[in-house]
């Protein structure tokens, strides 16, 4: 090939062969180095957007806070004899750690999604078996009926439940106008008014991963350990529970993580003394302006999901590999 | 569906050491990781011919063909095709195409779209393309087909598109992994002689990977029949049938019943071997170049087996009492399962000629029987 | 068995009135004629015209549209690519890290992500004088980065469940690899890449928490005016809104299906 191009180089000169011959060239360069450019792309979009911004949070969680813009002290700096100075604070982790309002807000995040996690999985497995069991000419609408809130708008799903929670709200009008209660409930506001708005949010992720394993499953299998004499519920606890596993911890890592994170139900549907620490970080960045704080938070919240994540990723990873 | 195969006309290539091949395989081998795929295969294979590799599930013989159509590179060894070295060209460089399993046809064009893509790949002009494929869907009979998505044709339809989009490039070798292995049992035999024929009228090689037997006896001018990455035997299908070199060939291709014995006498144009557990001499008439008191097995196919009421008078040879153990009625043959005095059951299958089931032998359960054989049936294997 | 199937049947039915009775309450009291929700004053649609009177509203709505359409656009474009990268490269030295950045922003609560983008544009802004300010830029930014995490999963799946055969034998007919990922490999990714766009578009749309860190003055989205204006209660134009929003939904999902099933028709009529 090279030599090829040698020869046409050689000969004519013109600049129209020229223009072809830089083409070729270039050609044969994207030809060869297309598989690193299609990987560089998203690879250099991450790091810069995705990597670079953590380490940036970790960095500023070590500076000190202090009235400017941005709020905080740099973390390197050059000197005018060009000698670099680092200058790290634990501060901000050790203010963390001293107040109550963060550990109590930390637990009572983990604590929230890990009870509504229990509550989706409650509601979700047998509404993904009812869905897996029904006759297979609804089962497509019924899935497509679990899809579809996901797509409607998140924050008005929850603003829905603000219309019916409310102290002069549906439910309590319906209440009332029945005789069931004499005055409004106090809905609104509450801990279980969150509860409600987390479950109601994720139930679709939830039943989605459960779903994907139990289609799988083979109503033989049921059939088989039924007909060597298990009763129905040995039959669900040594059949049917083991091998919908994998969607157990998918669906229940999949609500576990974003709502230990939640913001908006907590901050639309929950009281002030309910602490989320997605709620806390979003108020120590706007109202009070700490970003050495919040960045803290926010490593720290990291640092509680690490876990969860990966072991989400490895079961990803797994999924994948089976695919 | 009169036209059989034709022999391969004039000298048969394969045979004449002068010749030289148009493929060259030599000494290649692959390793997945740790898992050798392909040991070391060395084979030659001439133009015209239509070349099967023939063994079981993991034997190597797909990595084979991908290793020609150059999607796996060899791990040693060279691939030589028609005089040019392919080994380090890639797939859409080399002089062959291939019929995948699967089919693999583009499901977004249609059937003209699919075999018209490798001649628009080649800059061949619409004009020669439009007439070349049609010509090909002609030859496969699919012309009706022309504007269809493959999702729309029935599998034997989509094998001939298949066939007709990786003849349409005149390649050097057409590869063909499993051609008949996802069409039902009617279906296949007659495109079994039909892929004979194009094979016939277009002169290309084929190579043929296939699992089963009766698909590589009757397409096949030659077979290599493979075994844990390596080519146990080469050679025409009834070589391969009626005079397996191993064990293992002869258990793949047919039944056969084998006997353990050792080496009594051999001579230039005969051979004695006994076999102790039966205490009885088998004799061939043909000789073998071992030595005396060898072990081996000797092997006879079970259509060559005779079954009689009565001893054959004062022959002896090659001649063992026995009892029916079992019969399986198979319409044109009957298949019996004969218990010899040690215990050993025989598979012998005797032609069906006569309609009537009462047949002049009318055997039954627990008959007490002779099976004999000619001494030139059976076949020597040393491993 | 026909006990554990009513059971099924209650836990079905309870499930879908627990799913959409709020969606529902909030269409059936858009054409409320009175502000409260617990009288009803008569069908109205009068909220609607209030809804669209309301420029604070439509200008966000406008600027939500925008900013989806674009990010979509470009989480596609990236997404593909890094499914590409994912299920047609094999193993490449860093696919282990790859596939962690790729599939992290997925599960990553929404104020980690916003505070730490916010955290590199102020720092970026420091050092390179870029992006000046924030507003629709480092919004558009911010949802390209976590929807191509879900484009890449998609078409990583799509690609995985794709006939094995059919690139080889693109290549084997003489298809260079990247005129095969061009006639082939793209092609067959359309619905992938379809279903992505709209699960970014949608995704877009309805990120409140990332858009309030990264969005600077006179840049709010949609969800930022609407939640400003529901943490003070229930106002019946948003209803109106929401109305809107659902309708849009179950008419696109309506065609989709429409759509499939079509195709479906044409695949089993030989």
């Amino acid at each position: 090939m090279s030599r090829d191009v040698t020869n046409h180089k050689l000969s004519t000169l013109s600049s129209g062969s020229l223009v072809k011959l830089a083409g070729d060239v270039i050609g044969r360069l994207i030809q060869r180095n297309w598989k690193r450019l299609v990987l560089a792309v998203p690879l250099v979009w991450l790091l810069i957007f995705f990597i670079v911004p953590f380490v940036i949070v970790l960095k500023i969680s070590l500076a000190e806070g202090m009235i400017a813009r941005p709020p905080f002290t740099p973390l390197f700096e050059w000197a005018e004899d060009l000698s670099f100075t680092i200058s790290i604070t634990f501060e901000s982790f050790r203010f963390l750690v001293t107040d109550d309002l963060y550990y109590s807000s930390y637990l009572n995040s983990l604590l929230l999604a890990g009870k509504s996690t229990i509550i989706c999985l409650l509601i979700g497995y047998p509404m993904a078996y009812g869905i897996a069991r029904s006759r297979s000419d609804i089962r497509g609408i019924l899935l497509l009926m679990v899809v579809l809130p996901f797509w409607t708008s998140f924050l008005l799903r929850i603003y829905a439940w603000m219309g019916l929670l409310n102290k002069n709200g549906i439910i309590n009008g319906a209440l009332l106008s029945m005789g069931i209660i004499d005055e409004p409930l106090n809905m609104m506001f509450t801990e279980g008014a969150i509860y409600v708005g987390i479950v109601y949010s994720y139930l679709p992720f939830m039943i989605l991963p459960l779903y994907a394993t139990m289609e799988k499953l083979d109503e033989s299998l049921n059939e088989a350990a039924a007909d060597l004499g298990g009763k129905p519920f040995t039959v669900f606890y040594t059949v049917t529970l083991p091998l919908t596993l994998p969607g157990i911890v998918a669906g229940s890592l999949l609500v576990f993580i974003p709502a230990t994170g939640e913001y908006v139900i907590p901050a639309l549907l929950g009281n002030y003394d309910t602490l989320m620490i997605g709620r806390v970080l979003f108020d120590e960045f706007f109202s009070n302006r700490d970003w050495p704080v919040a960045s803290a938070v926010a490593v720290a919240l990291l640092a509680f999901l690490v876990v969860p994540i990966m072991m989400y990723q490895h079961f990803q990873a797994k999924d994948g590999e089976r695919s | 569906m009169t036209e059989f195969k034709k022999p391969i006309v004039g000298d048969r290539p394969a045979f004449d050491s002068e010749a030289e091949p148009f493929i060259d395989i030599q000494g290649v081998g692959k390793k997945f990781g740790v898992f050798t795929a392909i040991d070391d295969i060395s084979l030659k294979i001439y133009k015209g011919e239509l070349f099967s590799l023939l063994g079981g599930s993991g034997c190597g013989k797909t990595t084979l063909l991908r290793i020609l159509a150059g999607f796996e590179k060899p791990s040693k060894g060279r691939v030589i095709i028609d005089g040019i070295d392919v080994t380090d060209m890639p797939p859409y460089e080399r002089p062959v195409n291939m019929m995948f399993q699967s089919y693999a046809l583009f499901p977004h064009m249609t059937v003209e779209k699919n075999v018209a893509y490798g001649l628009r790949r080649d800059g061949v002009s619409k004009a020669e393309t439009r007439e070349r494929v049609a010509d090909m869907l002609a030859l496969v009979e699919m012309s009706d087909f022309a504007k269809r998505k493959p999702n729309q044709l029935s599998g034997g339809q989509k094998q001939r598109v298949a066939l007709a989009r990786s003849l349409v490039k005149r390649p050097k070798v057409l590869l063909l992994d499993e051609p008949l292995g996802a069409l039902d049992k009617r279906l296949r035999e007659h495109t079994q002689f039909e892929l004979m024929n194009i094979q016939d009228k277009l002169g290309i090689t084929f190579i043929v990977v296939t699992h089963d037997q009766e698909e590589a006896m009757t397409l096949s001018s030659r077979i290599a029949v493979m075994d844990k990455g390596n080519v146990i035997q080469v050679g025409t299908p009834s070589d391969i049938y009626e005079s397996p070199e191993t064990k293992f060939t002869a258990e793949f291709i047919g039944s056969i019943n084998m006997f353990d014995c050792q080496v009594k006498e051999s001579g230039r144009d005969h051979l004695v071997a006994h076999c102790g557990s039966l205490g009885q001499d088998f004799h061939l008439d043909w000789g073998v170049a071992v030595k005396e008191a060898r072990q081996l097995w000797l092997a006879v196919r079970p259509e060559k087996i005779q079954i009689t009421r009565q001893a054959k008078a004062g022959q002896g040879i090659n001649e063992l009492p026995a009892f029916i153990h079992d019969i399986a009625y198979m319409g044109t043959h009957t298949i019996y399962r004969i218990r010899l005095a040690n215990g050993q059951i025989l598979q012998a299958t005797t032609p069906n000629l006569r309609r009537s089931s009462e047949g002049e032998r009318n055997l039954t359960w627990e008959d007490a029987v002779f099976v004999s054989w000619d001494p030139s049936s059976m076949v020597v294997l040393m491993k | 068995m026909k006990k554990r199937s009513t059971f099924l049947l209650s836990v079905l039915v309870f499930g879908f009135a627990f799913l959409y009775v709020p969606i529902l309450s909030l269409i059936f009291y858009s054409f409320n004629s009175s502000r409260l929700a617990t009288i009803w004053g008569g069908f109205s649609v009068k909220w609607y015209g209030e809804l669209f009177e309301n420029d604070l509203i439509i200008d966000a709505a406008l600027l939500s549209f925008r900013i989806a359409a674009v990010s979509a656009t470009f989480s596609v474009i990236l997404g593909v690519l890094a499914g590409l990268a994912l299920s047609r490269f094999g193993r490449f030295r860093g696919r282990l890290a790859f596939t962690g950045m790729i599939t992290a922003p997925l599960v990553m609560p929404e104020v980690i992500t916003g505070l730490s983008l916010l955290l590199l544009f102020v720092s970026m802004e420091d050092l390179v004088g870029w992006p000046n300010g924030r507003g629709v830029t480092t919004i558009t930014i911010a949802h390209i980065t976590f929807s191509m995490a879900y484009v890449a999963v998609i078409v990583q799946s799509a690609l995985s469940g794709m006939e094995e055969n059919l690139e080889e034998a693109a290549m084997d007919l003489g298809g260079k690899p990247l005129r095969v990922l061009w006639d082939i490999t793209l092609p067959l990714l359309t619905p992938a890449m379809l279903a992505g766009w709209l699960l970014s578009f949608t995704m877009s749309l309805d990120d409140l928490v990332i858009a309030s860190f990264v969005s600077g003055p006179g840049s709010s989205t949609l969800p930022m005016v609407i939640f400003s204006k529901v943490k003070l209660g229930v106002t019946p134009d948003i209803n109106a809104l929401a109305t809107l929003i659902i309708l849009a939904v179950a008419l696109g999902v309506i065609c989709a299906g429409l759509i499939m099933r079509h195709q479906a028709r044409q695949k089993y009529r030989l």
